[in-house]
């Protein structure tokens, strides 16, 4: 099932005339920038998932928002959907365009507009890069915790749409633990705050729905987040396993000694080396896989923990311990982790990053589960994750000029997703579910919990004009899905 | 679950309680309903026939090392929070109990959170999932038992402090933490003012603060994390040490401030608010509710004050500041009629939306929020 949007299966899309839509906006958005010829469409026909690609039918640049609400109201009145992006570089399709649709792109909201180091807080537009926060916060030894791997070029209100993640999860929380108020715009364009300066708001907590609703619920304009003080100090200890399986309990080991890292990454060794040969971060090539563990805080119990947790790996098998002796090998040590996907890249001229959740005592079936399905289809995974909170990011090689290899990757990569939701995880940790995984939603929810998400929506945007084809699937699809499952699960219905 | 096996402690209820309401919604009976009841006194009356979780017990999940645990929702809060200490573990957010029957689930809907909350997190920054009867008395599965999982809309956290008005919680799934190494409380005799800026300055460092309130001349603080940290933080922040059975005084409400037995037990208290603010709120300048009579809880983000002041004059102060005010008591005075304070129509109009969509025959605890929905 393709993943392109498929009216027989994602719903009728409009009828629009766009040239009467572009008349319209012009005249009612005073000075907004509107492209509409191909050549300015090009670049925004996709977004970090480079494989599917469409082109918008017109593509809004507001630098106001006055301008915005003005294009909501208007998109509304005229049946118009909107789909709203960011940096562009979100790995779920969260941004594909629609071709009968408005992109509505606010990276020109990119100011800071407050940074409050008494509070605490940085109030900051949706178009601000993740980690310009955290530059903004340093001066006062304040950041801003969530740290996906696009941190230095992803927006903080993409990060809100997909309740981003990474690396520090496991210890500090996803984006929606570290956002405390956001302003959205309505697709009636009326304003409405969600959260409060305070730690709590009266009501429905709103704001933990729109966190990681994909732009399906309003539009984001303005975000209040969380400031933390920097740890005094961050040590990194990296182990080496002869065996992935005993990586994989020595992380749970490390936790059951009531230690919570910072950071607990894994790579097996396909990522190793890619890693090694990209970076040269002075990895184990030999090892079958290794654990980067971070601890941080007061020096002191930094130290603490840093002798219990090399206890914990040498109890586990670890082969090799090594400790950064210093800031710039830590850093070194991070930069392998933090490169592991443009270094697989390298491998392969093309690969497709996977993201679903497991309990991690299924870690060694699932790692077992996609080798088999690795030699199935014939391609090479690469696994990279956050070890601490089980998410995975098996990266699938393939090569999308040989016929047929970009079909078996997705299809490789679906079994993937539906082996986490088998062993009781989840299909998305922290992409977000965007059109790439439209279709494995149908295997982790049943049609009436479908049901329930679509009430939910109906209830902000009840005429579906907010990113239409995303994140909840139509019960068509599902119906689909479910069909070609059980033809493949019963080879007598194939025809 | 084998049913042979079951005990009054772990029994599940799920499909009397399904089938309640697939007959409350066929009826359009209002339900009202309860865990242990011990939590009436926050939010509006509800109507209705009463619909009991409490028979619906049991941790059914639970792996120290996963850090994850499920549990149903009858179940004693206390009875997990044990469970739990028996592995070196606990609910971060060190949630009130109201009474030895509260329950997890009306710990969920209330969404009250204790002393720890402004550093660990509150409550629904600790569910990963649940499982909820909606209204065609069918039970729903959202979220997880994992870490991540950015699946769908995120129905698990929205259910948090929604007081059971979008359906009924049967399930959660709480991500669980280790209990810290050492714990140190002190007992500082400072002014209001001078606390407000000590702590202003303490919280952009990396102290192992867990709890602050001021109150009755004095700011009590509790240290936790690793023993080097608290014994060095000890040292530096002085002060007389303090009895550790302060802090679950003050998370149940059960200081002489809050008077005898419970919140609501004496009518010839002034009323009883609980202020929620910014941090670094200076003052919120009412004149008839001294600031230093009051609990300055969560280092300031959470405030008690008895007093008769009127709602509006209260509620405006603490919206100049971008906070609110909750009233909390029987069912009569000043703010009885709005114990939380009232949505902007915008708001107002998209909650209405979202009741209607989830429970459209209006049966699950009409009117305990707000009395528009």
């Amino acid at each position: 099932m393709n993943i392109l949007y498929d009216e027989r299966l994602d719903g009728a899309a409009p009828q629009l005339d766009k040239t009467a839509i572009r008349d319209s906006l012009a005249q009612d958005v005073p000075g907004l920038t509107l492209l509409h010829r191909e050549e300015d469409l090009h670049p925004f026909e996709c977004d970090g998932l480079s494989v599917y690609r469409t082109l918008p039918m017109l593509v809004a640049l507001p630098e106001t928002l006055a301008q915005v609400e003005q294009l909501l109201k208007t998109c509304h009145r005229l049946g118009v959907p909107v789909v709203t992006r960011g940096a562009g570089t979100g790995l779920s399709g969260g941004a594909m365009p629609l071709e009968h649709g408005v992109l509505l792109v606010l990276s020109r909201f990119s100011r800071i507009l407050e940074i409050d180091p008494e509070a605490r807080i940085a109030r900051v537009e949706p178009g601000v890069r993740n980690l310009a926060i955290s530059e903004a916060a340093s001066p006062y030894g304040l950041y801003y915790a969530p740290d996906p791997s696009s941190q230095i070029a992803c927006s903080i209100g993409g990060n809100v749409a997909e309740n981003a993640g990474g690396v520090h999860c496991l210890k500090y929380g996803l984006t929606v633990h570290n956002v405390i108020k956001v302003k959205v715009l309505t697709i009636e364009g009326e304003h409405m705050t969600l959260g409060s300066d305070a730690l709590d708001a009266p009501g429905f907590d709103l704001l933990a729905l729109f966190n990681g609703s994909e732009g399906m619920l309003g539009v984001v304009t303005e975000i209040t987040v969380k400031l933390l003080p920097k740890p005094e100090t961050a040590k990194v200890l990296m182990a080496s396993f002869d065996d992935i399986e005993k990586a994989g309990n020595a992380v749970g080991s490390i936790i059951a000694a009531g230690i919570i890292p910072g950071g607990l990454e894994m790579m097996d060794n396909l990522a190793i080396r890619a890693a090694e040969d990209f970076i040269g971060a002075g990895y184990p090539v030999e090892a079958e896989a290794i654990l980067l563990c971070e601890l941080d805080g007061v020096e002191a119990d930094v130290d603490d923990d840093c002798e219990t947790v090399r206890r914990v790996l040498e109890a586990a098998g670890a082969t090799g311990i090594q400790q950064a002796r210093d800031d710039a090998e830590r850093a070194l040590f991070w930069a392998g982790r933090k490169n592991a996907f443009p270094a697989v890249g390298r491998m392969s001229p093309d690969y497709y990053c996977m993201d679903g959740t497991i309990p991690r005592r299924e870690l060694a079936r699932v790692l077992k589960g996609i080798s088999d399905l690795s030699e199935q289809y014939g391609l090479r995974v690469a696994n990279v994750f956050h070890a601490g909170d089980g998410n995975m990011h098996p990266l699938i090689l393939f090569d999308a000029n040989t016929p047929g290899e970009l079909d078996e990757a997705e299809a490789l990569g679906g079994k993937i997703l539906e082996l986490c939701v088998e062993v009781g995880g989840t299909i998305t940790g922290e992409h977000g579910v965007g059109r790439e995984k439209i279709n494995q939603m149908c295997a982790q929810f049943r049609p009436d919990e479908l049901a329930t998400f679509r009430a939910a929506k109906a209830a902000f945007d009840p005429t579906g004009l907010l990113n239409p084809g995303k994140n909840i699937p139509t019960p068509a699809r599902c119906s689909e899905f479910r069909t070609i499952k059980s033809a493949a699960a019963d080879p007598a219905k194939q025809g | 679950m084998d049913k042979t096996t079951e005990t009054p402690h772990d029994h599940d209820a799920s499909e009397s309680l399904a089938e309640r309401i697939r007959q409350a919604s066929a009826n359009g009976t209002p339900l009202r309903i309860v865990g242990g009841d011990t939590r009436g006194f926050y939010g509006r009356p509800t109507e209705g026939e009463v619909l009991s979780t409490a028979e619906h017990r049991g941790i059914t999940f639970y792996d120290p090392v996963e850090l994850v645990v499920s549990v149903r929702s009858g179940t004693p809060v206390a009875e997990l929070e044990d469970a739990l200490a028996e592995q070196g573990q606990m609910l971060p957010f060190e949630p009130p109990r109201f009474g030895e029957a509260s329950t997890v689930g009306g710990m969920v809907a209330t969404g009250l959170s204790g002393p720890r909350r402004p550093w660990a997190g509150s409550v629904r920054d600790f569910v990963l999932g649940v499982r909820v009867i909606g209204h065609e008395g069918i039970e729903q599965r959202f979220g997880g038992q994992v870490m991540k999982n950015v699946a769908g809309y995120d129905l698990s956290r929205l259910m948090v402090g929604a007081q059971g008005t979008l359906g009924l919680l049967t399930e959660v799934t709480f991500k669980v933490l280790p209990r810290p190494g050492a714990s140190r409380s002190l007992h500082l005799e400072v002014s209001l003012e001078e606390a407000r800026n000590r702590l202003a300055d303490w919280g952009r460092e990396p102290l192992p603060i867990s709890a602050a309130a001021w109150l009755e001349g004095a700011l009590h603080i509790r240290l936790e994390g690793g023993p080097s940290s608290v014994a060095a933080t000890r040292e530096r922040l002085g002060g007389d040490e303090l009895d550790e059975n302060f802090w679950p005084a003050l998370r149940d409400l059960k200081l002489d401030f809050f008077g005898p037995g419970s919140v609501s037990a004496r009518a010839s208290d002034p009323p009883l608010w609980r202020l929620s603010l910014p941090h670094r709120t200076a003052s919120l300048g009412l004149a008839d509710a001294a600031e230093d009579s009051m609990i300055h809880d969560w280092a300031g983000a959470q405030c008690w004050v008895r007093s008769a002041i009127d709602a509006e004059t209260l509620r405006s102060a603490c919206r100049r500041v971008d906070g609110h005010a909750t009233y909390l008591g029987a069912c009569e005075g000043p703010g009885s009629d709005e114990p939380f304070t009232p949505l902007p129509s915008v708001l107002l109009k998209y909650h209405r939306n979202l009741k209607a969509e989830l429970d459209p025959k209006g049966i699950f605890n009409p009117g305990r929020l707000y009395a528009a929905f």
